[in-house]
């Protein structure tokens, strides 16, 4: 088995291989909670938290992991702690509990967690794998912040709540992108991304699976 | 050590790890929920300042909870009747929960359910705010569907009980810049000061599309809709039918009428 260095996998998951960018991993929430900034930032808190911790707990106890159960005790464990999550935001972020509503409990099902405990945290040293729920965290932090300011700033004109460009219905210059409010938004967004990020690393372009052969009898098109 | 495959090993680890993360769970649930209940009951009770327009929007949940507590009063009102039921505690009743329970609510008809609740409860609590014992403003609960959610919020109104003071949703999940700017201070600023009823007592305010003409007659009880939010603002126009007719406040609004000429 490889040998993996701290900087190694906190950091490769934020650019040569985001969970977002390069796996298409955890779309649904980033479609959803990146409407405005503040929203994005705390689910990506609370996703890194959950997947930096289920990594260290299901790497602790992944010796005695019957291979028969796995599946069901990387969720138990890891719907534990996002009900955790919930709970300590309905208590201490009560206004932006009520935004985020049945997301915080949707990182249970979300890909990035239990793939990172099933591909990483499976085989890997506790403090490892925790950082590599970390690196993961912050890879699906960075798409999900980058989105979040752009659809709110332009499609709302503010930042975190605070306006940044005021819009013509109150008085300022700016027209509003309403669609970029709306979830199909972010769609584009990332796949302008996706195909961003593939132009800078090549290498992240995957091969084609099977090329299309050539049309030869005229018929065909009929 | 046995083998790690062997069924009594799957069972003994599938049970360890169930126990630990329910205590885990339960654990941090039983300790938070004193905050969070805290916190459901500010939110409610800092809505219900802002709509009555006491205080301003920066208050902390001290000050919140010393206004609150000094200057409105809660009473639960029999909504078939329209009298006040006092042997129900209002800090305690949850009229969102009665209107679950079959015991204590009732299901509305196709025709009957303007704001698409399906069920309407007997009782609910409304709010007074009162100076010198003279009643300021009569702050009622509505809600009402609306494009994705119901829509939960107050409808403050003056001693005339025609007059707005104020109407503001605390809790909906409406599209955000859309139907979500039912939230913004400008479209609730443009509320207070229009009338509800016409002489007949019957419900008159309307959410109309393409801007209020102010040189209308009916401009004291039209409200611009929502820009981009037609099935948003249809649920509010429909929700303040609702709540303000028969099946709504209408028979506690008459008593109130009667009492009061």
């Amino acid at each position: 088995m490889s040998k993996h260095t701290a900087k190694e996998v906190l950091l490769n998951p934020v650019f040569a291989n985001n969970p977002i960018g390069l796996q298409i991993l955890g779309i649904c929430s980033a479609l959803a909670v990146t409407s405005n900034l503040k929203t994005a930032l705390v689910m990506s808190i609370a996703l890194t938290l959950v997947t930096g911790f289920s990594n260290l707990f299901i790497a602790s106890i992944r010796a005695q992991i019957p291979g028969s159960i796995r599946m069901i005790v990387q969720m138990v464990i890891i719907a534990s702690l996002v009900i955790v999550v919930d709970q300590v935001l309905k208590a201490f972020a009560y206004s932006l509990a009520k935004q985020l509503s049945v997301f915080v409990g949707l990182i249970i099902t979300n890909c990035i967690v239990m793939g990172r405990a099933e591909a990483f945290a499976m085989q890997n040293p506790p403090w490892i794998s925790f950082l590599d729920g970390i690196g993961n965290g912050l890879g699906y932090s960075a798409v999900l912040i980058s989105l979040g300011i752009v659809r709110e700033l332009f499609g709302a004109g503010k930042l975190m709540g605070i306006e940044v460009l005021p819009l013509v219905k109150d008085g300022g210059w700016y027209v509003p992108n309403g669609m970029l409010l709306l979830p199909p938004s972010a769609f584009f967004l990332i796949g302008l991304l996706i195909w961003g990020l593939r132009m800078w690393r090549r290498e992240q372009i995957e091969k084609p699976a099977f090329r299309m052969a050539h049309q030869v009898v005229d018929k065909e098109a009929y | 050590m046995s083998n790690k495959e062997s069924t009594s090993r799957t069972l003994f680890v599938a049970l360890a790890v169930s126990l630990v993360a329910s205590v885990f769970v339960a654990g941090s649930a039983v300790a938070l929920k004193p905050v969070q209940i805290e916190n459901r009951l500010l939110d409610k009770q800092r809505s219900i300042l802002a709509i009555a327009g006491i205080g301003g929007d920066k208050l902390s949940s001290r000050e919140v909870k010393d206004l609150f507590n000094s200057r409105i009063k809660a009473r639960v009102v029999d909504l078939n009747t329209g009298e006040y039921n006092d042997s129900l505690d209002p800090v305690t009743f949850d009229p969102l929960k009665a209107a679950k329970d079959p015991k204590t609510s009732a299901a509305l008809k196709g025709s009957e359910d303007l704001a698409l609740i399906k069920r309407r409860e007997q009782f609910t609590t409304v709010y007074m705010v009162e100076q010198n014992g003279q009643l300021e403003s009569l702050i009622l609960p509505i809600r009402g569907y609306g494009l994705w959610s119901t829509l939960h919020g107050f409808l403050a109104v003056k001693p005339d009980l025609n007059t707005v003071v104020g109407l503001g949703f605390y809790q909906h999940a409406e599209t955000p810049g859309l139907g979500g700017e039912v939230d913004n201070p400008k479209w609730k600023g443009m509320w207070p000061g229009k009338t509800l009823f016409d002489d007949s007592g019957k419900p008159i305010i309307r959410i109309v599309k393409g801007g209020v003409d102010p040189a209308s007659p009916d401009a004291g009880h039209q409200v611009d809709a929502l820009a981009g939010a037609t099935l948003t603002s249809n649920g509010v126009d429909r929700l303040m039918q609702f709540w303000l007719g028969e099946q709504g406040f209408g028979p506690y609004l008459a008593k109130l009428r009667q009492q009061g000429a």
